[in-house]
């Protein structure tokens, strides 16, 4: 019993130093070797300035950008706070803050002449995370309008734009199709530069 | 429900059928010293390891000196996990300048971890220092996947020999287990994960500049509005890809960050979801057949894995039928299916992954006892929840945990021969070992720790209003759930949570680390006492009144015997939460 005590003290310590220690600043040094963008976040930066991570969403609220979906991470898309609401199906104030969202959508799309359609339902919800980088093909292009006269770009140019950025699934199999609303919006920016 | 949906969960099903044969066999040289094409790497490693740790190699154990081991070990370096975050404001690779882990959450923490559970009651990125997930908790999800992975061996072993008393060396198994097995998957895995775009970095968090700065209204110190103008978001890095690798393969499930698998940083595309589901099954699978081959009756092997794949789909198809139907309470929302988008019950889900993919974890994470989520089953329709409860609740024997889902499954084919030999009059063998008394009431002790750990502290709690009621996110129906969910992924070394609940309190924090103990060690105790019990036995040779182990009749029979037992202990529970909830959601009733 003695024995085995003082074993066990060894083997935790040593295999501390292997797996706890050894592995993981192994991996490290060969994902920077092999992969350093993708190791340190897939960050994008524009004139040096660092403006977010191609993976982690942000916050677009404005009528002149796509907006991304709802988040539950801190204020919004706090992205040292991940969260999701953890608001059950028949919790009541679930379905009030949809309601409200979609009375949102209605009486903003309603503005240039298309508030009739349902709002496509990941623009209404929190994803899990809270930081999540993509909207469904259906919210992109439910925003077109929108986002058109806000910009006062022809509603084409936009579509062509968000059909540019559709990421489909992975391999054509795997996943859902989906638009990442950083990169969609940063080109948005880019095409209203080019246009002035 | 979409084609391409089935077809994504008929291809996942494909690939574990397709990795679990050579793994099994891989597995099984592994366990039984025989030459593999990692020894001239690792054969010198395990001799080091040994002489500085004191392992006599070739001293085998009786399954008493096997158990004690396995508890002097989990003992010792739970301490140390405990230790490290006590500490970890003092020690290196801490950039955010994290303060040390309060004493009951850090409690909590080591049993979670010790454990295999992975119930995390605490915000990885605002709590843990990079050290503390790298030495204490990622080390943990090796260490506990290993020794669950011995104790399959040391069970299937019981079955195997004959005569004999004792059933291998705990030491040996568990750095077999490690170097041969978990070990080289997870560097290769983690690295496939830094391909998808999982961080692998000790860098402070970064800062990024938001293209549109947002006006926020938050409540200021003394709790009126203020108007704020946010122009930054911080993004939180880490060491998340090695993390990740065995966090997934060792079914720990403890995410790096708090939304676990949903998180991108964790798990940033389909692909990278798929390897992480894969990655759960995998050694669990392969264990089936380790198992058919060391017991000498592959076939055997099969009919269990048979059993596994029915309750596999017996799973996912109410899972992702009920989160594809969506919300009923939600008006004005497009929720159907259409080119553009898959539309279902989107609260709590990603885009990358939509329904098919999300149903397909929750049900795979809780079939094994891995707990990782990809999205939030807390949101997650009342019937569409009830899922990775129930799969829990089963024991979590669908492939089940390293190791854990394999002894458990097994006490269940004990069981299954146990009542064939009763109702043919005969005395029930298991591969020509007999089944008697000791063997069955250990068995029975088993099964019945699980449901009364998880009744009992789930009915206490709900008559505590303080203690226990205040911490719900949900009233009615749904509050039961996530109190019942909790303690069942506790008792079962699951991990995952209906996560509204708010489990950092004393109170949950010292009851969970009670229940996950006891789930882990009390049963753990019974079932070695059946596996060194069977080793003693005669191997009889198979009559015309033997029952056969390789049929499909028997894994209708194993199948039924899991659902039964399962059902008749939770089945009222059940209709208190998820089923009335379900029935008074589609009457339109919120609460």
């Amino acid at each position: 019993m003695r024995k085995q005590f003082i074993t066990a003290c060894l083997y935790t310590l040593v295999t501390t130093l292997l797996l706890g220690l050894g592995y993981p600043l192994a991996v490290t040094g060969l994902a920077h070797l092999l992969m350093p963008a993708k190791a340190n976040g897939e960050l994008i930066t524009q004139n040096g300035v660092l403006v977010g991570s191609k993976l982690i969403g942000q916050p677009f609220t404005g009528s002149g950008y796509f907006n991304s979906r709802p988040s539950a991470a801190g204020s919004g898309y706090d992205a040292s706070n991940s969260s999701g609401s953890n608001l059950g199906p028949s919790n009541a104030s679930l379905i009030a803050r949809v309601d409200q969202s979609v009375q949102f959508w209605k009486n903003r799309e309603a503005k240039v002449g298309s508030g009739n359609a349902n709002v496509p339902v990941d623009l209404v919800t929190t994803s899990a995370s809270g930081l999540d980088p993509d909207i469904t093909v259906a919210a992109a292009e439910y925003q077109i309008p929108s986002v058109a006269h806000a910009r006062r770009l022809p509603a084409d140019q936009v579509k062509h734009l968000v059909q540019a950025h559709i990421e489909s699934r992975q391999f054509g199999i795997l996943g859902e199709p989906r638009v990442n609303v950083l990169e969609l919006n940063l080109a948005l920016d880019a095409l209203s530069a080019q246009q002035k | 429900m979409t084609a391409n949906g089935w077809f994504q969960i008929a291809l996942f099903f494909l690939l574990i059928v397709l990795i679990a044969r050579p793994l099994g066999i891989y597995m099984a040289n592994v366990f039984e010293r025989r030459k593999t094409f990692l020894d001239p790497v690792l054969i010198p490693i395990e001799r080091i390891l040994y002489r500085l740790t004191g392992v006599e190699a070739d001293k085998e154990m009786r399954w008493t000196e096997y158990g004690i081991a396995m508890l002097l070990f989990s003992l010792v370096s739970m301490l140390l996990v405990y230790l490290i975050q006590r500490v970890q404001a003092w020690l290196p690779w801490n950039p955010q300048h994290l303060p040390n882990v309060p004493a009951v959450l850090a409690l909590n923490t080591a049993a979670s971890f010790t454990t295999n559970t992975n119930w995390q009651s605490y915000v990885p990125e605002t709590t843990m220092t990079y050290l503390t997930q790298m030495a204490g908790l990622a080390y943990h999800n090796f260490a506990s996947a290993a020794v669950g992975m011995a104790l399959a061996i040391a069970f299937i072993r019981g079955i195997s020999r004959r005569e004999q008393n004792t059933l291998g060396n705990f030491w040996v198994d568990v750095t077999r287990a490690t170097l041969w097995v978990l070990l080289p998957i997870s560097i290769v895995f983690a690295l496939a994960l830094v391909s998808q775009g999982v961080v692998q970095n000790l860098h402070p968090y970064s800062t990024a500049h938001l293209v549109e700065p947002q006006k926020v209204v938050a409540p200021d110190s003394a709790g009126r509005p203020l108007s704020q103008v946010i122009t930054t978001q911080t993004i939180a890095q880490g060491p998340v890809a090695s993390q990740e690798a065995i966090k997934m393969l060792g079914t720990n499930g403890g995410g790096f960050f708090n939304t676990n698998s949903a998180h991108p940083f964790e798990n940033p595309t389909p692909l990278s979801n798929l390897l992480e589901m894969l990655a759960i099954f995998a050694i669990s699978a392969g264990l089936t057949v380790t198992m058919g081959h060391m017991t000498g009756s592959p076939l055997h092997g099969w009919a269990v894995f048979a059993a596994m794949g029915i309750l596999f789909f017996a799973g996912i198809t109410p899972a992702y039928w009920a989160e594809a139907r969506g919300n009923p309470l939600m008006h004005g929302v497009a929720q159907q299916t259409t080119e553009t988008q898959t539309g279902g019950n989107m609260e709590g889900k990603e885009v990358r992954f939509g329904i098919a993919n999300t149903a397909l974890f929750a049900t795979v994470t809780t079939d094994a006892s891995c707990g990782a989520v990809n999205g939030m089953h807390d949101s997650f329709t009342p019937l569409g929840g009830m899922v990775p409860m129930v799969n829990i609740m089963l024991g979590e024997i669908v492939f089940g945990g390293v190791g854990a889902g394999m002894y458990g499954m097994l006490i269940f084919v004990v069981l299954s021969v146990f009542i064939a030999g009763l109702m043919v009059g005969r005395t029930p063998e298991y591969l020509g070992k007999k089944i008697e008394a000791y063997d069955v009431k250990m068995a029975m002790l088993y099964v019945l720790i699980f449901p009364l750990l998880i009744l009992c502290f789930s009915a206490a709690t709900v008559l505590l209003p303080h203690l226990g009621l205040s911490s719900l996110a949900n009233a009615g129906p749904h509050g039961l759930s996530e109190i019942l969910y909790a303690f069942s992924s506790a008792a079962g070394n699951n991990g995952s949570a209906f996560a509204g609940l708010n489990a950092n309190t004393n109170y949950f924090n010292l009851t969970l680390a009670i229940v996950m103990l006891c789930g882990r060690f009390l049963m753990i105790v019974p079932m070695l006492a059946v596996a060194g019990n069977l080793a003693r036995k005669k191997i009889a040779p198979a009559s015309a009144g033997t029952f056969p182990v390789t049929t499909p009749l028997f894994t209708i029979l194993l199948t039924g015997v899991i659902v039964i037992v399962g059902a008749l202990t939770f089945f009222p529970a059940l209709t208190l939460g998820p089923i009335l909830e379900h029935l008074l959601m589609y009457a339109g009733r919120t609460f």
